[in-house]
């Protein structure tokens, strides 16, 4: 397990020294940026704690949401004329080296698995003649969902801890068979169906009511 | 060190710390409510933590996804706060919001 204390490690670090650098950084532009840096590095921790479905969330929610809704707010409450914005041509080479070792990882990583064989979703007739009518693809659609359902359980024996995604969904509609299975009948645990309701209810109110505010007003002075 | 729960309790601590600071020392509105949301990741990888190394099981993740969804909602209504007060007075500065002084 010394692979998971040296990520763990590190993404502690990252989150750690991030928060500090947004409490330090004078302007709120670079907060904002290393807000970003503390938020994703925790989403990795979600993932190292087993927590799927919740880091995932985490990266979608936040990152994409919440941190892109602050960056609306600063640049829309800037006080004072913005400088001219130009890259440096040095550092458009930095850039673009680092975006090429990056995009050396990830097709290293996605070529290195295999899709066509057992186990992977691709099933290799499909995969030849992906546009030929629909007869085709329904005649392999017996090969596909088997080669699906075998990815799934294999995903599932090589991390079983942290798939929680089915779980998770039926205890947000009321079911629990993780404390449930196994206890005497008519002792059921309470799942999370109304606090999922609550929070949707609330996430309606909350969108009324900022839409409502953030409204564009007809003149500066009005109250309306 | 070995990933135990003291050492996802201390990134949580840290992060809280940080937000709080983060709170009470920043003048721009926005920056305050990064503090908030410093805030509330602290608490989630404590949840996170013990939903891991405890008997919690599955109730702390379920908690965190309920954390993360109500921050969501309450930092798009703090920003539709500090984008009226913005409009108001033009400018963010929370050391200037003092209208409603005694």
């Amino acid at each position: 397990m010394a692979g998971d204390t040296v990520l763990f490690t590190v993404f502690a670090l990252l989150t750690c020294l991030s928060a500090v650098a947004v409490v330090v950084s004078q302007t709120v532009v670079r907060m904002a940026f290393w807000l970003i840096i503390s938020l994703g590095s925790t989403a990795a921790l979600f993932f190292l704690a087993d927590a799927d479905f919740v880091g995932a969330a985490q990266l979608l929610i936040y990152v994409g949401g919440t941190l892109v809704l602050l960056v609306f707010g600063v640049m829309l409450t800037a006080s004072g004329p913005y400088h001219k914005i130009a890259t440096s041509p040095g550092e458009t080479i930095v850039a673009g080296l680092i975006g090429l070792m990056f995009l050396f990882m990830v097709m290293s990583t996605v070529s290195s698995v295999s899709w066509t064989g057992p186990g992977g979703d691709v099933s290799a007739e499909s995969a030849g003649h992906g546009k030929d009518g629909h007869e085709e693809t329904s005649g392999h659609a017996g090969d596909l969902s088997a080669a699906v359902q075998q990815s799934q359980s294999d995903v599932a024996k090589k991390n079983p801890a942290g798939n929680t995604l089915r779980p998770i969904g039926m205890a947000l509609l009321g079911l629990r068979p993780d404390v449930d299975l196994g206890k005497p009948a008519g002792n059921m645990s309470p799942g999370y169906l109304l606090p999922f309701e609550i929070a949707s209810v609330h996430l309606l109110v909350v969108l009324i009511g900022a839409a409502y505010l953030a409204r564009a007003k007809r003149s500066k002075d009005s109250v309306i | 060190m070995t990933a135990e729960i003291n050492s996802y309790l201390l990134v949580g601590a840290v992060l809280f710390i940080c937000g709080v600071i983060c709170m009470a020392t920043k003048r721009n509105g926005i920056g305050v409510l990064m503090g908030v949301e410093l805030v509330l990741n602290g608490a989630n990888v404590n949840f996170v933590a013990f939903s891991k190394f405890s008997r919690l099981g599955l109730d702390g993740q379920i908690f965190s996804l309920f954390v993360i969804v109500l921050a969501a909602a309450e930092a798009a209504v703090a920003l539709a706060i500090a984008l009226n007060f913005y409009n108001n007075h033009l400018t963010i500065d929370v050391d200037r919001a003092n209208k409603l002084k005694g």
